[in-house]
């Protein structure tokens, strides 16, 4: 036992107890209590294992810095990983240590450590490779890893992201930030100040200070009280994890019942950094003992928790920082001796023994640290080390806004450079640590940090010294990285796994990197900096996916009789974005498709066409600009009348199809794929303002407007003059006509997809219910059939009608759809056209063919067509569609086959996952080729 | 010094405080003159020369590096391997890279981890279906072994894979190549530079090449920030700066650079372990050895040269993944990061000499060229010691952005890559 | 996430564009060479630096021209194409 607690401690309330469990064992804790500060004041020392060799760790930190105290929480949401340090401890929290074999005290796997010399950094690179690394893998992985996921729990719930503008953005709110967040706002501008903690104040939360005659901690209260009234907006337990492009930057704001954390993306036009500075370690052999503690961390849960960390505890440092955590514990009754490694005449002036200039050689104790020897030789018994190497500033935003970090040998750290454009950094994080400098005037009482000893861990040294204390990286790993001149920053980082751990290398990044500037004879600065890649802390995937799970993800379009559909029994699936009935019925999908396909040819069926597109291109010169777009000649197209044609990509291929309707002179309508609807506005938009006078043509897309219902089968004139549409008999096929229904116009177009008579009738959207029931009833009278989507793929298919997308690919040009006389006889320009000669085209030719099947079963849609060339198999095309035709009674399919035309009637084979068929090739329409059923 | 690497070797120089161990390789000098100049110290680049002195027995081989060798889009990205292309002409390019990795560690004599736990890109609509076994069709004529999984055999092998009624993208199967996996990306650099400086490639780090030098219109050196270095040929294998040394070099490239993110979890034990990619949600994702989750999605909208991640991709490819994958809710992300891909309008690299004569390209590779890494290098070093183009790299000549024989496999296939 | 300044709409996020390719790539007529054509489908400045590129607003549809940085993303200028706005 060596933590206790004391009688002090601000932040915990002594008559509430609770306790929660750390590896099956009952920990008592106080409300406002860690979860580490609660171990800490049971005597709880070993929270983990290093993930390598097993040793026994113990608390470094108390903050979001801390490498080694890390444990999954149990239950029914489950959060692996968890950092003790900063998780509130709750009646009833269930903890496991992570990489105890069993537990963190009781380590089957602890022998690993005996070892050690023959793992040191990348040894896997070196062997594992005989008889193969995969023999190895399975064990190397299981070893790995910190926590584990628990598929049967919940993980953190959905979170919206927000949005938000401001002034000013003060990260972080120690005495640097309050200040600044107190100015900018009594300037009048608007402020967001945000803190990773769950109070205001920073070090003022534990280090003894006053301003203005007030205790630090009820000075940062008050400035927190004066910039509520204010109107500042105070982010408590919010994080500023990274600082993105034009001047964003990330926030990761905690929630209450098990929500992720909110993101907050925030612009603001200063963005000032007070994020403060992370205390690092000191180089000595064993420095990873538990008990091993940063001095502030010491001070820290002394203060705020009341809890003594040891009983008779050795200090060392490099700076002035940790006089107050000595004098602290001192004042508690522990037993201190403070090492002041800068040298000087401190000796003699303290309460507790001081002793300057003797940095400690290499702490001792099995289990735990129990003692530490000095360079000097002498022996110190200790329970506890509390050392402060200097501090790291916290300047992770401002690299990532491109600022370049500058060296600064009064504080041996990276500091902020050249300033960047709207970023400030101040306080600790600009490498300030004087309370008096930080806040000028105001009546500061606080200790100097006073400058920082460069003392970092050296060459060939004795023992262990351990670097990373969460990837388990020792000095001699990086001078293994130097032996083997991997020796750039990047290069140590990725050999020796330096910081590349959960805590991102808070504490151990520097000491790393003057290290390898020792052994390589540079500077620290010549070395090179680490980088700062986001987020500055952890933070949950879930958080980022904001409300974007499920069906708020891609939302899909929905047709606007959805609902009437689903009351008819329809069943829905996603075509090109849209939730589209498929079949309807309960008979399963192919005989319930094989009934709508059959019962459409017999009498009429009813299609719900909506999502087609129905972009308008309306001007004077709408018809020039359509002639350039379309493969196909159009402006001789006649008002009233449509045309069938493709649209190219500039490269040649075919991009989509469809009917473009004239409705007058200067008015058309693009009835382009229901998939394509986006990208064809965005096509016809580009080349009209490309190429175009654009007051001379515009594009409107109505798709949305309007429902469009298709009225398709031999019955379907007749249905229509039922529903009152008149007799239609002077409509051609490829026209256009107006009707009324209950007062609002139907534009009727007599164009087909089924290869028979067929009417798309559309109308105002928010009409179409009317319209559509009324031919539902109408219908009856003449067995008409609701069909889905599939029963039309196989109407289409019957007629060798095309899916651009599904019969073409991105090779496919116009004249393999048979389409040639554009690219043989037409003058004028149209997108793509100059591609079409191309070498390449008459190469890469293939004909769009029927396949006919040789039995009763369909052919394997995507099945190859091959032949063997030298003793191998070569793709010569492939099926596109394949279905039965239960109007022709027989299988039908269609495809793409290199010199298809000219094969007519030839047998093909056909393979498919490992199996060969036969194959007819046949013309591409297999259903009334004369089209007579077009007037039927 | 102990230079062979091997479980033997690890215990005897355990004995021996590690302390006897040979650097990795040396950080020589330039020469004045070499036969063949390499830029760029990436994983492509190390591969040629170490091709180029081993298969070709080529002595003076020099590869230049700007930065530090391996630090480019080899160190960036997620490390995918995988051959399940669809024409023959991208078959044969990727998956020679593929049997060549399978030997890669024994060959180096340096452990890449290469682990072939197997790719699945998941399939969600029955149309999705036809198009997969097209492609798996494709696969198998051109050799490559694939097939088609049912959402039954997704469910065994993923069972962590959200397979509930609602879930946004149904599952109705995927495309399975077993022989796919992963490997550790820093190892393939570290371990092609390694040996390349064994057979006495140079090896110069920290060397800008600020231009071409040139005599008679032919390229004939390059000046570098170490002084003017001449070669017979040089090569360049720059992902990420193509267009500027093309600039330098007077000639256009059919590239357009963009930013690829990619990501990483904090680490868990093992939970999952094959690569997935789901082309709906656009997000691919494997388990690493370390246990981290490694991810990744589509490029960025924004054509950019900025190496660095954003927000709106992130959250575009991350809750994509939460979408297939519910129990990585409890998971965090550690870091997110940005390389810089260089894009060919079809996707599939360039190979071959430059308009500027004695100038050779390996670039255009988009975000795959990390598993290419082995054939790249082996066809490269070809072309560099012969002046002409093997086999397998001819119909990735730069001159079929002249003739229109694009090489599109999106095209052909649907795979986003 | 990127600002982009819409002559139109004003500041918008990136989401909201579509990347047009470089400015001044004139589309060649109908004689062109293979060489020609080709040049204009396929090949690119790519510039490491200031560039000028032409983009769509996709919510307001309008085509425009941006100057900008591809290194740092510093957006300098943007300009209706159409001199309107």
């Amino acid at each position: 036992m060596s933590g206790w607690r004391t009688q002090s401690g601000w932040a915990v309330d002594r008559n509430q107890s609770l306790s929660f469990t750390f590896d099956g064992k009952t920990i008592p804790a106080m409300a406002g209590d860690t979860v580490a500060s609660a171990l800490l004041a049971s005597g709880n020392r070993i929270v983990g294992r290093g993930f390598k060799y097993h040793r026994p760790r113990g608390f470094w930190g108390a903050g979001s810095e801390e490498p080694n105290g890390i444990a999954d929480v149990q239950g029914t949401q489950h959060r692996p990983n968890v950092q003790m340090t900063l998780e509130p401890a709750t009646e009833g929290l269930r903890l496991r240590s992570i990489n105890g074999h069993p537990t963190a005290e009781h380590d089957r796997m602890a022998f690993l450590d005996r070892f050690a010399r023959f793992i040191p950094a990348a040894f896997y690179y070196k062997t594992f490779m005989l008889p193969d690394w995969h023999l190895f893998e399975p064990r190397i992985r299981a070893m790995a890893g910190l926590g584990r996921l628990d598929p049967a729990a919940q993980g953190f719930g959905p979170s919206a992201p927000v949005n938000a503008t401001c002034d000013v953005l003060v990260v972080g709110a120690g005495p640097a930030g309050l200040a600044a967040a107190r100015a900018e706002a009594k300037a009048g501008r608007k402020v967001i100040l945000c803190d990773e903690g769950a109070l205001p104040g920073g070090s003022l939360l534990f280090r003894p200070a006053r301003i203005n005659g007030q205790e630090g901690r009820d000075w940062a209260a008050a400035v927190v009280g004066e910039l509520r009234a204010l109107g500042v907006r105070v982010l408590s337990r919010t994080t500023a994890f990274g600082r993105y492009d034009h001047g964003l930057t990330g926030l990761a704001e905690a929630q209450a019942n098990g929500a992720a954390p909110r993101i907050w993306r925030i612009r603001a036009t200063e963005t000032i950094l007070a994020a403060g500075a992370i205390e690092r370690s000191l180089p000595f052999a064993n420095n990873d003992l538990p008990g091993v503690m940063s001095a502030e961390a010491g001070l820290h849960y002394l203060s705020r928790f009341g809890v003594a960390v040891g009983r008779r505890v050795v200090i060392a440092t490099t700076n002035g920082s940790a006089y107050d955590t000595a004098r602290a514990l001192h004042e508690v009754g522990a037993v201190v001796t403070l090492l002041d490694l800068r040298g000087g005449a401190e000796a003699g002036k303290h309460p507790f023994r001081v002793i300057t200039g003797q940095p400690i050689e290499t702490a001792l104790g099995r289990r735990q640290v129990e003692a530490v020897r000095l360079a000097s030789g002498e022996r110190l018994d200790a329970d506890t080390v509390l050392v402060s190497g200097g501090h790291t500033p916290s300047v992770h935003l401002y690299s990532q806004a491109q600022g370049k970090l500058r060296w600064d040998d009064g504080v041996q750290a990276f500091l902020p450079g050249a300033p960047v454009a709207g970023l400030r950094v101040i306080g600790a994080a600009a490498g300030v640590y004087d309370l008096a400098r930080i806040l000028p005037g105001q009546g500061v009482e606080a200790a100097a940090h006073g400058g920082t000893l460069a003392l970092w861990p050296r060459p060939r040294a004795k023992g262990r010294i351990w670097l990373d204390l969460q990837n388990d990286v020792t000095a001699k790993d990086v001078e293994l990285a130097h032996r083997e001149n991997l020796t750039s920053v990047e290069h140590l980082k990725r050999y020796t796994t330096l910081g590349m751990a959960n805590d991102q290398g808070k504490t151990s990044n520097l000491p790393g990197l003057a290290l390898m500037a020792e052994l390589t004879g540079r500077s620290i600065p010549e070395t090179g900096t680490t980088t700062y890649r986001p987020p500055f802390t952890p933070v949950p995937l879930a958080s980022f996916a904001g409300l974007r799970s499920g069906q708020l993800m891609n939302p899909v379009r929905r047709l606007p009789l959805e609902a009437e559909h689903r009351a008819d029994g329809a069943l829905f699936r996603e075509y090109g974005g849209w939730l589209r009935p498929a079949w309807y019925g309960t008979g399963g999908e192919t005989a319930e498709v094989q009934r709508e396909a059959r019962a459409a040819r017999q009498g009429v069926g009813l299609f719900d066409g909506s999502p087609l597109g129905k972009i308008e291109v309306i001007g004077p010169d709408a018809a020039k600009f359509l002639d350039f777009i379309y493969y196909n000649t159009m402006s001789t197209l006649k008002p009233g009348r449509c045309r069938y044609g493709f649209v190219l990509t500039e490269g040649g291929a075919v991009f989509d199809d469809g009917v473009l309707v004239r409705l007058e002179e200067n008015r058309f309508v693009v009835s382009c794929s229901s998939s394509h609807v986006q990208g064809m506005a965005l096509l016809l938009e580009e080349w009209r303002q490309d190429s175009f006078d654009r007051s001379r043509v515009v594009i409107h897309d109505t798709t949305a407007n309007y429902a469009t219902l298709t009225v398709t089968g031999p019955k379907s004139r007749d249905l229509l003059q039922a529903v009152g549409f008149g007799t239609l008999d002077d409509l051609p096929h490829m026209a256009l006509s107006y009707g009324q229904f209950e007062g609002d116009e139907v534009r009727i177009t007599r164009v087909s997809f089924t290869g028979d008579r067929s009417y798309e009738l559309s109308i105002r959207a928010d009409r179409a219910l009317g319209l559509w029931r009324r031919l539902k009833d109408a219908g009856r009278a003449f067995d008409a059939v609701l069909l889905g989507g599939e029963a039309l793929m196989i109407l289409r298919a019957e007629k060798g009608y095309i899916v651009v997308g599904k019969d073409t690919d991105g090779r496919t040009r116009p004249m393999d759809l048979g389409v040639r006389g554009p690219f043989e006889k037409r003058k004028g320009e149209y997108l793509g056209r100059r591609s079409l000669h191309l070498p390449a085209v008459a190469a890469q030719a293939r004909d769009l063919v029927g396949l006919e099947s040789l039995t009763p079963l369909p052919l394997p849609a995507g099945a190859h067509v091959v032949e063997t060339v030298a003793g191998k198999r070569r793709s010569r095309g492939f099926v596109t569609t394949s279905h039965y035709s239960p109007n022709l009674n027989r299988p039908i399919a269609m495809g793409l086959l290199e010199g298809g035309n000219t094969r007519m009637g030839e047998i093909v084979t056909l393979y498919h996952l490992g199996h060969e068929v036969q194959a007819r090739v046949a013309p591409v329409c297999a259903l009334d080729p004369e089209g007579r059923l077009l007037d039927a | 010094m102990t230079r062979h690497y091997s479980a033997l070797s690890v215990i005897k120089e355990g004995l021996n405080g590690q302390k006897g161990w040979a650097p990795a390789w040396r950080s020589p000098k330039p020469a004045k003159q070499y036969d063949v100049v390499i830029i760029g110290g990436g994983g492509q680049g190390l591969a040629t020369a170490y091709y180029l002195a081993k298969t070709h027995g080529v002595k003076r081989v020099a590869v230049i590096e700007r930065g530090w060798l391996g630090g480019g889009n080899t160190g960036r990205n997620t490390t995918a391997i995988r051959s399940n292309y669809y024409y023959p002409e991208s078959t044969a390019l990727y998956d020679l890279s593929l049997r060549l990795y399978e030997t890669l560690g024994r060959e180096l004599n340096y452990n890449i981890m290469l682990s072939q736990r197997g790719m699945m890109q998941i399939v969600s609509s029955p149309g999705e279906m036809e198009m997969a076994a097209r492609q798996v069709n494709a696969m198998q004529i051109n050799g490559v072994e694939a097939r088609l999984m049912d959402r039954s055999e997704v469910q065994r092998r993923v069972p962590i894979f959200n397979f509930a009624p609602d879930a946004r993208y149904p599952v109705y199967g995927a495309i399975y190549q077993e022989r796919a996996g992963v490997a550790r990306h820093d190892a393939v650099a570290w371990g092609y530079a390694r040996a390349a400086d064994a057979l006495g490639v140079d090896i110069l780090q920290q060397c800008e090449v600020q231009e071409f030098l040139t005599e008679g219109g032919r390229c004939v050196g390059v000046a570098t920030s170490k002084g003017e270095i001449r070669a017979e040929r040089v090569g360049m294998a720059v992902a990420g700066s193509s267009g500027v040394l093309a600039a330098k070099a007077g000639f256009r490239l059919p590239i357009t650079s963009y930013t690829l993110q990619a990501c990483v979890s904090e680490p868990v034990k093992p939970i999952f372990d094959t690569v997935l990619v789901s082309p709906m949600t656009g997000t691919y994702v494997s388990q690493s050895d370390k246990g981290e989750m490694v991810i990744g999605g589509g490029l960025d909208r924004v054509p950019s040269y900025g190496q660095r991640g954003n927000l709106p991709q992130l959250e575009t490819v991350l809750s994509g993944l939460l979408e297939m994958f519910p129990v990585f809710r409890q998971l965090r992300l550690l870091r997110q990061w940005g390389g810089t891909v260089d894009v060919t309008p079809d996707s599939s690299p360039i190979f071959g000499e430059s308009p500027l004569p004695g100038l050779y390209l390996n670039g255009g590779w988009g975000t795959g060229g990390f598993k290419a890494i082995p054939a790249g290098g082996t066809v490269f070093a070809h072309i560099l010691a012969t002046g002409g183009h093997h086999e397998i790299s001819r119909p990735f000549d730069l001159n079929r952005f002249r003739t229109g024989h694009l090489l599109d496999e999106a095209a052909g296939a649907g795979i986003a890559h | 996430m990127q600002l982009f300044p819409c002559p139109f709409c004003g500041p918008r996020p990136e989401t909201e564009f579509h990347f047009g390719g470089d400015a001044g790539n004139t589309r060649p007529d109908a004689a062109a060479s293979d060489s020609d054509w080709t040049n204009y489908l396929f090949f690119k400045h790519n510039r490491k630096g200031p560039t000028r590129e032409i983009w769509m607003h996709l919510t307001c549809r309008e085509v425009f021209l941006m100057a900008r940085d591809t290194v740092s993303h510093e957006v300098s200028a943007t300009e209706a194409l159409g001199g309107e706005a």
